[in-house]
C-alpha cells in the first residue's frame, strides 16, 4: 500500500452512490493546492461528490482520503465534524438566532478545540484575517436577517474560513445571488485565491466563475468525470469544447507590463508576447489572467496589416476537431508553449489549408481581462 | 369570590401536577419528537400513531388501562413493587404517570414540527463548523425550535390543569394528593354545590383563556434561516 | 354506481333508527347508574308483559338531577338516593306525592381476593391491609353508608389515610377488582350473581350500622299524564320486579 507516500497529498476519492435515478461514480485524485473547480451542469454530480467529501452523504461508498488520512474506507467513517474542511454551501445557511459575529465564532471555537486534539499544525487563519479578507468588519453586530444576500454568502465564507480548515469546500457559493452580487463577491474570492495555502474545491455551473478563480478543472457529466487537468490543459481540449458551446476557449495567464494612458490599454506579458487589453485598473507587474474565446479567434497565412484587431501572434496548428455544428470546426493551436482554440467554418479551415503542424498567424479580436 | 380552603389545596395541586408533568414531557418528549422529526424508521408511523392515541381515545379508556397496568398484577404495577416504589395509583406520582401518558402528544407534536421545520441544512452547516451531533442539537436545533418548545409547553401545561377522565380514574380523589381542581369542580356539580362549582369553574375558565390568548397572541420574532 | 354508496349508506343507517311506534305508550326514564342491570330485566319483562315501550338513560344520579332541572325531557328518575328526589318534588318539578322507594341497597365490604374478607368487624379493627376504597360519601349513598359503618365500629380514624374514594359506586367497585384497593365498600348489587357473592370474598354489612340506603323513584312534570310512567311505577312495585330487585341484591320496603 502506498498511502503514507507523497501520492497520498491532495484528495483520493473512489467513490460510488447508486440512487434511483442518478448515481455517482468517480475516481478521482484532487492536486493539495490551488482551487480545482468541479464544473458540470446541474444533475452532473458535482455538488453530491463535494458533499461526499465532507461526509454529508452517508449512502456514499468507496474510498477517501486526504492528505494521507482515511477519511472514509470500509472500517472507517470519519464523521462531519472530524474532518478538517470548511463548507460553504449554495445560500449562507447562517445560524438567525446568533449575530454575524456569532456566526463566525461558532466554527472559530469548535475549530480551535478540535484543532489543538487532531491538528498540530499552526493556526492558519485567525477570525481576524477571515473578517478582514471578507470585508465583514462592520457587520459583525448584525443577525443574518439584516444583511444582503451577498454579505450573507460573505459572512458564510469568513465562517467557513474560520474553522481553521485544511480543505476549504465551496458549493456554488453564488449561484444564489444576481449579477452585481456575484460581482461584489468574485473579488473576494479571487483575494482567498492569491492568499490561501489550503486547496478548495470549487462547485460551479458557470464558466466565468472557474475561468476567473480555478487551477485544476474536473468536468462532470451524469455522474461521473469527462474530463480533469490543469485549468488551461483542460479547457483546450478538443472533445470538451462541445459541451461549452459559445464559452469555450482558453485561460492565459499573464503580468500587466505596460499601461497606455492614452488608449486606456494595459500590454500584458503573456507567451513571450504583448496583448493589449481594455485597461482594467490592475497594476503594473500584477498577475492577471486573460480569457480568450475560441469564438474571438480568426486565423491568417500571414500577418495583416490594415485591420482594427490589436493583437496578432504567429501561431502553430495542434490538431483540428469537429465542432457542435458540422459548419464549424475547432482548431487547436499553440503560442509560446500555450494552447489556444479558436473557432472556424470548416470551409475557412480546408481553404487555409490548415493541418498540424502548419505555421499560421492569429488574431485575437477581443480578450477580457479576468 | 371566596375559595374554600379545599378548593385552594385543589388548584395548588392541579398547578403542581401541571408543573411537574410539563417539565417531565419537556424531558421526555423532546427524544421522541426528535426522533419522530428526523427517522426514516418503518417504525415512524406506529411510534407517532402511538403518540397520538391520547388525542382520540376517551380518558376513561387511558386512565382504565393505567390503573390495571399500575395496579398490583398489572406489568407496571409488578415493576414499581419489585423496584419498591410500591404502588402508584392513589399517588400524586401515579397522576403524574398518568397526565405524561395523556398530554403526551400536545409536547411532542409541535415540537416535532418545529424540529421537521428547521431541515437539514442548518445542523450540517454546524456539523461542518465542527459541531458533534450533541452539540448541533443543544447550540442549534434546540434554539431554532424554541417557538414549538414554547407552544408545547403552553399546550401541556393548560392541558394537564384541564384533565379530568385519567385523573378520575387513578386518582382516588385523596385531598392534597389527587384531588386536582377538575375533580372538585365534578364533585361541587354531583353533590349540588353548584356555587362552588361556579367559582372554581370561572378560575380555570379565566385561567385557560388567558392561557390560549397568550398563545395565540405570541407572536415569535424568530427570522426566516 | 360508486357515487351513490356515501348515500345508501346513510338510508341504510337511517332505516336501522326505529322510529317511536305511536300506537303504545312510550316512557322516557333516567335512571341511577347502580340500577342499570335489573333495570334492564325489568323493562324488558315490562315490555313483554305490556304495549309500552320504555327509553331508559342511565347515569349518575347528580348528572341526571342537573340535566333534568335543565330540561332534559325525562318523565320520571330511578335515583340512586332520598333526597334528590325530594329536593324535585320541593322544587315543584316532580310530581308531589309520586315518590316511594323502589329499593333499598345493601352495603358489602369486598375484596377480588378469596378468602381476604371473614369477618368484616375483625378486619376492620385489625386487619392490615393497603387501601381501602369507598365512593364519595358527598355524592353517593354508598359512600355515606360507608362512613357511617366505620364510625359505628369506632374505625373511621384509623382507616381514614388508607381511604381512596370513588366518584360512584361502580368506580370504586373498579379500584377494588383491579386490585389497586385491598378493600372496598361496593354495593352488593356489583359482587352478587344468582343470590350469592361469585368472586373474591365479601361481608355484608348489618342494616343496623348506617342509615337505609333507600332508593327513590319519583314522577316528572313531564311525565304526569302518560299512562306507560304510571303503568311503568306500578309494576316495580309488582312482586315480579322485586324478585328481580332482590335478585341483583337489593331490598326492598
Amino acid at each position: 500500500m502506498d498511502t503514507n507516500t507523497s501520492i497520498a497529498q491532495g484528495i483520493h476519492a473512489r467513490i460510488r452512490i447508486d440512487w434511483p435515478g442518478f448515481s455517482l461514480d468517480v475516481d478521482e485524485c484532487l492536486p493539495p493546492r490551488g482551487v480545482t473547480a468541479l464544473f458540470g451542469h446541474s444533475g452532473s454530480g458535482k455538488t453530491t461528490l463535494l458533499r461526499c467529501i465532507a461526509g454529508l452523504e452517508h449512502a456514499a461508498e468507496g474510498q477517501l482520503s486526504f492528505n494521507g488520512s482515511v477519511w472514509q474506507d470500509a472500517r472507517t467513517w470519519v464523521p462531519t465534524h472530524r474532518r478538517p474542511i470548511g463548507y460553504v454551501f449554495q445560500e449562507a445557511s447562517l445560524f438567525p438566532h446568533l449575530s454575524v459575529l456569532g456566526n463566525l465564532r461558532y466554527g472559530q471555537r469548535r475549530g480551535q478545540r478540535r484543532s489543538k486534539r487532531d491538528d498540530p499544525c499552526r493556526t492558519r487563519f485567525s477570525l481576524e484575517h477571515a473578517i478582514e479578507l471578507l470585508g465583514i468588519g462592520h457587520l459583525l453586530k448584525r443577525k443574518p436577517a439584516a444583511l444582503s444576500g451577498g454579505e450573507r454568502q460573505r459572512v458564510g465564507i469568513a465562517r467557513a474560513l474560520a474553522v481553521n480548515p485544511r480543505l476549504l469546500l465551496m458549493d456554488e457559493p453564488l449561484a444564489a445571488l444576481d449579477l452585481a452580487r456575484k460581482q461584489e463577491i468574485l473579488p473576494y474570492l479571487e483575494r482567498l485565491h492569491d492568499d490561501l495555502e489550503i486547496p478548495v474545491l470549487y462547485v460551479s455551473h458557470s464558466p466565468d466563475e472557474v475561468a476567473r478563480l480555478a487551477d485544476t478543472l474536473v468536468v462532470m457529466d451524469a455522474g461521473r468525470v469527462v474530463a480533469s487537468g490543469p485549468l488551461n490543459e483542460t479547457l483546450a481540449r478538443l472533445d470538451l469544447p462541445i459541451r461549452l458551446g459559445e464559452d469555450a476557449g482558453v485561460v492565459l495567464e499573464g503580468r500587466v507590463a505596460e499601461r497606455d494612458e492614452q488608449w486606456h490599454l494595459l500590454r500584458v506579458a503573456c507567451c513571450n508576447a504583448g496583448l493589449w487589453v481594455r485597461d482594467s485598473g490592475a497594476a503594473i507587474d500584477s498577475h492577471v489572467r486573460i480569457r480568450i474565446l475560441a469564438r474571438d479567434v480568426s486565423i491568417a497565412d500571414a500577418p495583416t496589416s490594415g485591420t482594427s484587431i490589436l493583437n496578432t501572434l504567429p501561431a502553430r496548428v495542434l490538431s483540428l476537431g469537429a465542432d457542435a455544428h458540422p459548419a464549424l470546426s475547432l482548431v487547436k493551436l499553440e503560442v509560446s508553449g500555450q494552447p489556444v482554440l479558436a473557432r472556424l467554418t470548416r470551409r475557412s479551415a480546408e481553404q487555409l489549408g490548415l493541418v498540424p503542424g502548419k505555421e499560421v498567424w492569429i488574431q485575437i479580436k477581443a480578450t477580457a481581462l479576468l | 369570590m371566596f375559595l374554600t380552603d379545599s378548593d385552594i389545596q385543589a388548584v395548588l395541586l392541579t398547578l403542581r401536577l401541571a408543573t411537574v408533568t410539563t417539565l417531565i414531557l419537556f424531558l421526555v418528549g423532546t427524544p421522541i419528537a426528535w426522533w419522530l422529526a428526523r427517522t426514516r424508521s418503518r417504525w415512524k408511523g406506529p411510534v407517532g400513531a402511538v403518540v397520538a392515541l391520547p388525542l382520540v381515545l376517551p380518558p376513561s379508556v387511558l386512565g382504565f388501562y393505567l390503573l390495571v397496568s399500575m395496579g398490583p398484577n398489572g406489568p407496571v404495577g409488578q415493576l414499581t413493587q419489585a423496584l419498591g416504589i410500591g404502588l402508584l395509583p392513589f399517588t400524586f406520582w401515579g397522576l403524574v404517570v398518568g397526565s405524561v401518558f395523556y398530554s403526551l402528544p400536545f409536547m411532542v407534536q409541535p415540537v416535532q414540527n418545529a424540529f421537521a421545520a428547521i431541515g437539514e441544512r442548518p445542523l450540517e452547516a454546524a456539523a461542518t463548523l465542527r459541531a458533534s451531533p450533541l452539540d448541533r442539537f443543544f447550540t442549534v436545533a434546540l434554539p431554532l425550535s424554541l417557538p414549538g418548545f414554547v407552544t408545547a409547553g403552553i399546550l401541556t401545561f393548560a392541558h394537564t390543569v384541564g384533565e379530568f377522565g385519567v385523573v378520575l380514574m387513578i386518582g382516588g380523589n385523596i385531598p392534597g394528593v389527587t384531588r386536582v381542581a377538575s375533580v372538585q369542580i365534578y364533585d361541587h356539580v354531583e353533590a349540588l354545590a353548584y356555587g362552588d362549582a361556579h367559582r372554581l369553574a370561572a378560575i380555570l375558565l379565566v385561567f385557560s383563556f388567558l392561557v390560549l390568548l397568550a398563545l395565540y397572541s405570541w407572536r415569535p420574532s424568530q427570522p426566516r434561516l | 354506481m360508486p357515487s351513490f354508496r356515501p348515500l345508501r349508506m346513510i338510508a341504510g343507517i337511517l332505516a336501522c333508527c326505529p322510529l317511536a311506534d305511536a300506537a303504545g305508550g312510550e316512557a322516557q326514564i333516567a335512571v341511577a347508574s347502580n340500577f342499570t342491570a335489573p333495570m334492564k330485566t325489568i323493562i324488558r319483562m315490562f315490555e313483554a308483559d305490556t304495549d309500552h315501550r320504555v327509553r331508559a338513560s342511565y347515569g349518575s344520579t347528580g348528572k341526571l338531577y342537573a340535566q333534568i332541572r335543565n330540561g332534559a325531557p325525562f318523565q320520571a328518575l330511578l335515583s340512586a338516593d332520598q333526597a334528590r328526589p325530594q329536593l324535585l318534588e320541593q322544587e315543584g318539578v316532580a310530581i308531589a306525592g309520586s315518590r316511594f322507594t323502589y329499593a333499598i341497597g345493601q352495603l358489602v365490604l369486598w375484596s377480588a381476593a378469596p378468602d381476604a374478607v371473614e369477618d368484616g368487624v375483625e378486619l376492620l379493627k385489625h386487619g392490615d391491609f393497603g387501601k381501602v376504597a369507598i365512593a364519595n360519601p358527598r355524592l353517593a349513598p354508598y359512600g355515606k353508608a360507608s362512613v357511617q359503618t366505620m364510625m359505628a365500629l369506632g374505625v373511621k380514624d384509623a382507616i381514614e389515610p388508607k381511604l381512596v374514594m370513588g366518584e360512584n359506586i361502580a368506580q370504586t367497585y373498579q379500584f377494588v377488582d383491579t386490585g389497586n384497593a385491598a378493600v372496598g365498600f361496593v354495593a352488593l348489587s356489583q359482587v352478587m350473581q344468582d343470590g350469592e357473592i361469585a368472586e373474591g370474598s365479601g361481608w355484608v354489612v348489618p342494616g343496623d350500622l348506617h342509615d337505609p340506603i333507600s332508593q327513590d323513584a319519583v314522577i316528572l312534570q313531564r311525565g304526569a299524564d302518560n299512562p306507560a310512567v304510571a303503568d311503568l311505577f306500578d309494576y316495580l312495585r309488582s312482586d315480579q320486579a322485586r324478585a328481580v330487585i332482590h335478585d341483583f341484591g337489593y331490598e326492598t320496603e
